[in-house]
């Protein structure tokens, strides 16, 4: 990777939250990331003191860890201009949810609230705070995409990705029917109840293979890896990638589930 | 089984306590007096603003939308003779039933001579019965009828056939206006024991979503709209 | 506790396998979801209405205690009768006691989520009452044997083949071979049976969609005529209704209808919005001459004041069950409790305590559907957390999951061991799955792998490669 371009130097520090499922199963998505922020004129830095955002122990009523890791979240991430997660789930925690988790903390309470005020999701950031949507990338293909949960309902994107992609030559985009319903990923509901995140995933999977594209994209590792899974498992011939991916023109890394043969 | 009193008392403490009520509530009972006393209206739907002309129309609108019958009379000597050749039409004996309503009686029966009417609660083998709707709002198509020996309230549930007469400047916009209505015909004393909104005929779709009519209620529901 | 949980993964197991209710659940989907849509897009002032909803609902709760007060004034002025009852058993007496007073041998009831909340037609056949159930749904469903499975459309998941069995079977005297292969048949011989009932039954018992302070009315809304042939046929009518039902005014009973019907099933109004008041009046034809209310507390008092107050400004609409994801998937027996779906995972624990109903609030992805299309603006999401952490705080939890959580977060608190943890598992489960991009089976994961493949990860962390990188370009700097 090349450095970053001399505009770039000069412009708003962005700390990115690279999110515990990227960090561990995708890294590519987070370079993916760092690209699209670069090309947008702002500077990229990656807090190591970082690793999850703390949502597996607030959605399981462990309310003092989710806490602790908001704590040190905060810590690493509030010297930054600007906060930036490629996925909508951690997004949302940062955003709506520390806030309340650390409401009735003396130290944090304020700080969660600055942090949250300049907290983002990938596509939002580019498109709602830079009005960054001139892309450097082509796609052949037809591509149908599934709005996260967490995007919709406590983030409120639904525009911002549909306008990057519409600015991706060669790319069909074929909205996706019932694109507002969950895949059934839900963070730990996934292997609590197993049975019924399967029984949503069909459904999912079931409108997705009747757009007939033959990629599905979303800005969320979690609904993807649940959905490249179930695909997967169908055997369906169909590429499963996060939008970072296609937006940054990163895509010769196999697809998410993907033999690595291609 | 507690006592009725102690009943009373237990649950209402329950809630104050809950709510952390202190014993001199004053602020608490004014607030609830005055929403009681003035009880402020919410929004009113923009398209159920209309004037009287809009009013009869959106009513005939709805209600047919709804699975009702419409028909409009200019005179009461049309009303008759809306309500007679809608007996003849549906094959209905030429009989009707309903209450003591001097504005249903003041009708020209003479030019339906051969309709006999009976008074009174509705009997489960009538056919057909006619009401008399004190106001209707336009809003959603709807009826308001009210209990009494003017217009029994089984007359609007029994019989297979309903009919009601509205008068055209008694169709107001929205709800709102109805209750406003309702509130000065009776005044600072009760409602009446009941008030029916009804906005068309009755019907289920309690097996399989598929909608059916007349599940327990009248199967048609036809409506005069006079003036 | 494991009791609670096996049964309600057995029976949502039963459900996913269950091909009518699923193919019964799917029409949800296109009936009230589609329908509930296009309602609010005719109806521009529906986000307006649900604020002021909410801000009545609120202001009401807070001064409950007083606007009960004015209602049941109001009631008794108009020749009625109020009563409270702390608890179910307490309902349930009142009622039988009413019924017995009564001489009723038969009892005509309408739909009232209520009565099935504290169990009272076994009550009342127990003491040799019988009751006949006249929603047309809740009649079916009555005849099965079961309880209903969805607030607003209790037989939702039974096909007309099933109704016509049921009727075969319990309606006698009637030809044998009469049709019964159309709904329309079907429609007409439950008017004629239970028309005979409404007009023998002694006793009517209604529930209330609303309960209004100003002018101690209460309101039903039906699309059959049932509650209103119910309340107004036999010579006793009582209302059963929980407190939390009171509104202060007709203007506000208003706001609340137009939001009601729309979200429930996406007509604008129901066919008949009824409102009683009290007995017969000197003079009137007809109606009941004694009028009963019984005002159920049954734990909600206990609601009040603290984080679940805002589920008390339900008005049982059922859009968050139709627009449930798990709901959707199971259907309403599944959950085990009267009231299912969002809202009943909330509300079940808060009245029957938390042990009876372990499952319902961690049975949910947190998608918050419910809390967007709920008119009541209720934050279900926020709630259903708030049950798991009182459940965490008890330490019910299994004990694998509470080793996994505890680990997970013991090693997410420190980045350096969990960098190094990362930097070693990482690249060993690349090679574990080879070149195949996916596992169809992993150890300690097959409660994944059971229903999905688990894509591999790529081979190093992002942490390792972009510290490589950063490497990489501060030598490449002259």
């Amino acid at each position: 990777m090349s450095p970053a371009p001399e505009a770039a130097r000069e412009g708003p520090l962005v700390g990115l939250f690279v999110t515990c499922l990227v960090d561990l199963f995708r890294p590519s998505v987070a370079f993916a990331a760092i690209k699209l922020l670069e090309a947008g004129g702002v500077r990229v830095e990656v807090p190591r003191a970082q690793t999850c955002c703390g949502q597996p122990a607030y959605n399981s009523g462990d309310r003092e860890d989710a806490a602790a890791i908001a704590r040190q979240v905060i810590e690493a991430f509030e010297r930054f201009d600007y906060v930036v997660a490629p996925s909508g789930s951690c997004g949302g925690m940062l955003k709506v949810h520390y806030p309340r988790l650390l409401a009735d903390d003396p130290r944090f309470a304020e700080r969660a609230k600055t942090l949250a005020a300049k907290s983002y999701e990938l596509t939002s950031f580019l498109v709602d705070v830079l009005g960054f949507t001139e892309l450097d990338a082509t796609y052949e293909g037809t591509v149908t995409y599934h709005d996260s949960c967490s995007s919709l309902r406590e983030l409120h994107t639904k525009d911002a990705p549909r306008r990057l992609l519409a600015n991706v030559p060669g790319l069909t985009l074929v909205e996706l029917p019932e694109s507002e319903v969950c895949c059934g990923f839900g963070g730990t509901f996934s292997v609590k109840y197993p049975d019924i995140s399967g029984a949503i995933l069909d459904a999912k999977l079931n409108n997705i293979l009747d757009t007939e594209a033959n990629t599905v994209l979303a800005a969320d590792l979690g609904c993807l890896m649940q959905i490249a899974g179930g695909l997967s498992r169908q055997r369906a011939k169909i590429e499963v990638r996060h939008v970072a991916e296609v937006l940054a023109g990163m895509t010769d890394t196999p697809a998410i589930a993907a033999s690595e043969s291609g | 089984m507690s006592a009725p009193e102690e009943a009373r008392a237990a649950v209402l403490a329950r809630i104050r306590g809950a709510l952390g009520i202190a014993k001199l509530d004053r602020a608490r009972r004014a607030a609830v007096a005055r929403r009681l006393e003035r009880h402020p209206r919410g929004t009113i739907p923009a398209q159920a603003v209309l004037g009287p002309a809009a009013c009869a129309s959106r009513l005939a609108e709805m209600l047919t939308k709804q699975g009702a019958e419409v028909a409009r009379a200019a005179t009461p000597e049309d009303t008759i003779n809306a309500i007679a050749s809608y007996l003849a039409s549906n094959n209905l004996p030429p009989r009707l039933r309903m209450g003591a309503d001097p504005r249903l009686a003041a009708l020209p029966w003479k030019a339906a001579w051969d309709i006999s009417r009976a008074f009174g609660p509705a009997e489960p083998s009538d056919k057909a019965c006619l009401s008399y709707a004190l106001v209707a709002a336009a809003e959603t198509g709807t009826l308001f009828l009210v209990s009494g020996a003017d217009n029994p309230t089984t007359l609007n549930f029994l019989p297979e056939f309903h009919m009601v007469l509205v008068k055209a400047s008694d169709i107001v916009g929205f709800y709102e206006e109805a209750w406003d209505r309702l509130r000065g015909i009776y005044d600072e004393r009760t409602l009446p024991r009941t008030v029916n909104m009804i906005s068309g005929p009755s019907r289920t779709a309690d097996i399989e979503q598929t909608i059916v009519k007349g599940a327990h209620g009248p199967r048609r529901l036809y409506v005069v709209i006079q003036g | 506790m494991a009791e609670a949980t096996l049964s309600f993964k057995k029976a949502a197991a039963n459900a996913l396998a269950d091909g009518e209710l699923q193919r019964a659940l799917q029409n949800i989907k296109t009936g009230f979801v589609a329908k509930r849509a296009a309602a609010k897009t005719k109806l521009p002032e529906f986000d307006a209405l649900r604020t002021e909803a909410r801000a009545i609902k609120d202001h009401t709760l807070t001064h409950l205690d007083l606007y009960l007060e004015a209602y049941e004034s109001k009631v008794v002025e108009s020749g009625g009768q109020v009563h409270f009852a702390p608890t179910a058993a307490d309902a349930r007496d009142i009622v039988l006691k009413l019924c017995r007073e009564r001489g009723a041998k038969l009892v005509a009831k309408g739909k009232s989520m209520v009565s099935e909340e504290i169990g009272l037609n076994a009550h009342l056949e127990a003491a040799g009452i019988e009751v006949v159930e006249t929603d047309l749904g809740e009649y079916i469903v009555q005849l099965k044997g079961e309880t209903p499975s969805h607030i607003i459309a209790p037989a939702i998941h039974l096909n007309k083949e099933a109704v016509a069995a049921y009727f075969r079977r319990a309606h006698k005297g009637r030809l044998t071979s009469r049709r019964l292969s159309d709904v329309k048949d079907l429609v007409a011989e439950a008017r004629a049976v239970l028309r005979e009932k409404f007009l023998a039954a002694g006793v009517g018992i209604t529930g209330a969609n609303l309960l209004i302070a100003e002018t101690g009315s209460s309101v039903i809304v039906t699309n059959e005529g049932n509650g209103d042939l119910t309340s107004t046929l036999p010579r006793t009518h009582i209302v059963i209704a929980s407190i939390e039902k009171i509104v202060p005014t007709l203007e506000d009973a208003c706001t609340i209808l137009r939001l009601l019907s729309r979200s429930a099933t996406g007509q604008d109004i129901t066919t008949y919005t009824t409102f009683t008041t009290g007995p017969r009046r000197e003079g009137d034809p007809d109606g009941p001459t004694a009028y009963h209310v019984v005002l159920l507390d049954n734990g909600r008092s206990d609601m009040l004041g603290g984080i679940f107050q805002d589920m008390l400004r339900c008005i049982r609409c059922g859009a968050c069950l139709n627009h449930c994801p798990v709901y959707g998937t199971i259907g309403g027996h599944a959950y085990g409790s009267v009231y299912p779906g969002p809202m009943g995972a909330v509300l079940t624990p808060a009245l029957q305590g938390l042990d009876h109903a372990r499952d319902l609030p961690n049975a949910s992805s947190l998608c918050g559907r419910c809390e967007e299309v709920c008119p009541m603006s209720i934050p279900l999401p926020a709630m259903l957390r708030a049950w798991r952490e009182h459940e965490f705080a008890q330490g019910t939890r299994s004990w694998s999951e509470r080793l996994a959580l505890k680990v997970w977060a013991f090693v997410a608190k420190r980045p350096r061991l969990y960098h190094a943890l990362a930097g070693l598992g990482v690249p060993l489960l690349r090679r574990l799955a080879g070149g195949r991009g996916r596992f169809t089976w992993l150890p300690f994961g097959t409660s994944w792998t059971r229903v999905r493949d688990l894509p591999a990860p790529e081979g190093r962390t992002f942490q390792q490669l972009y510290a490589r990188r950063s490497r990489e370009i501060a030598n490449e700097r002259p």
